[in-house]
């Protein structure tokens, strides 16, 4: 059995806690590329990471891109979205097509 | 587009003649995989940016309750709240294939079926924003678990269709043209052999003609 978790900041990481998600709570850039690195390693299907994270470590997250285990998933925080997650798709679909054909 | 660097002999031309065979119709599957692949993909994509509109408004409202909470008490009661969770989560993994992309379905196990019983607190001394809240994301749970799925779905789906697109355009554009061209350089190089060889012999004939009857044409 695989477990899923959420890297973010203490607030936003609490409520997830709750319904028995693995949680991590990360300050900076580098304790979430440790947080997220470690987690892989520990049978992680889904890590879901704040955007706000996300956004300052995009290096480490494309590194599991293409391993079909995990799934690292960015979501917004307390703080608000930043559009990532959608402009990750649109991104997707840019190399793909050629053409962001969705905007 | 330049040629391929072979003897123009009949043995190259049997093989060329081949490959191009090969080449022709790996063009058309690669081309067909593609097509169907662009669908799959075009397909997952509508459907994962609807369900990650929706999903960012209901967590954002979800949220709102605990940052509610966070003001009616003090960080260290919140995390005290939340100390040991009652609900357990695990993830059964499985995996599809589309279009021989392996991409994963996910299950998921709780601990308690009871969806009243994912309160890790008591009652008496935490806000009802935060059981709100809590409802809130425990509903969303299913969602997030399809939101991963899809968006894990799409970003496979993106490399493979961007693999096949490369492959097709490099058959397209640059193997069967080569072979094309090749194939004519040696066809022309034997034809070219063959009409030598003809007007040597005719010159011979002449030749030996002449030589022995003295007889001229």
């Amino acid at each position: 059995m695989y477990k899923a978790a959420v890297i973010g900041d203490r607030e936003t990481v609490l409520g997830f806690r709750a319904l028995g998600l693995t949680t991590v709570a990360a300050n900076g850039a580098e304790d979430a590329s440790r947080a997220l690195h470690q987690l892989a390693k520990n049978d992680c299907a889904i890590i879901y990471i704040t955007e706000q994270l996300a956004i300052k470590i995009p290096a480490e997250i494309a590194k599991y891109d293409d391993v079909a285990s995990v799934a690292v998933i960015p979501i917004p925080s307390k703080d608000g979205s930043l559009g990532m997650g959608l402009a990750d798709v649109h991104r997707a679909v840019e190399k793909a097509v050629g053409a962001d054909i969705l905007k | 587009m330049e040629r391929l660097n072979v003897n123009p002999t009949r043995m190259e031309l049997t093989k060329l003649k081949k490959r191009l065979a090969t080449a022709t119709r790996g063009h058309k599957l690669l081309k067909d995989k593609r097509d169907e692949l662009m669908k799959q993909f075009l397909e997952t994509v509508r459907l994962n940016l609807a369900l990650r509109e929706k999903l960012e408004k209901e967590l954002q409202e979800a949220y709102g309750g605990f940052f509610a909470s966070s003001a009616l008490m003090s960080p260290k009661m919140m995390g005290q709240t939340f100390l040991y969770p009652k609900q357990g989560v695990s993830i059964g993994l499985s995996y599809k294939n589309i279009m021989s992309v392996n991409v994963p379905v996910y299950s998921i196990e709780t601990k308690t079926d009871n969806k009243g019983d994912i309160y890790p607190y008591g009652f008496a001394n935490t806000p009802c924003e935060l059981d709100d809240s809590v409802k809130r994301l425990s509903d969303v749970m299913d969602d997030l678990l399809r939101l991963a799925e899809l968006e894990k779905t799409v970003k496979l789906l993106a490399q493979e269709i961007e693999k096949t697109r490369r492959r097709v355009n490099a058959l397209e554009y640059v193997m069967i043209p080569r072979f094309q061209i090749t194939i004519k350089y040696i066809m022309m190089k034997l034809d070219e052999n063959e009409r030598g060889n003809t007007t040597r012999l005719m010159k011979v004939k002449d030749m030996v003609l002449t030589d022995t009857h003295k007889y001229k044409e």
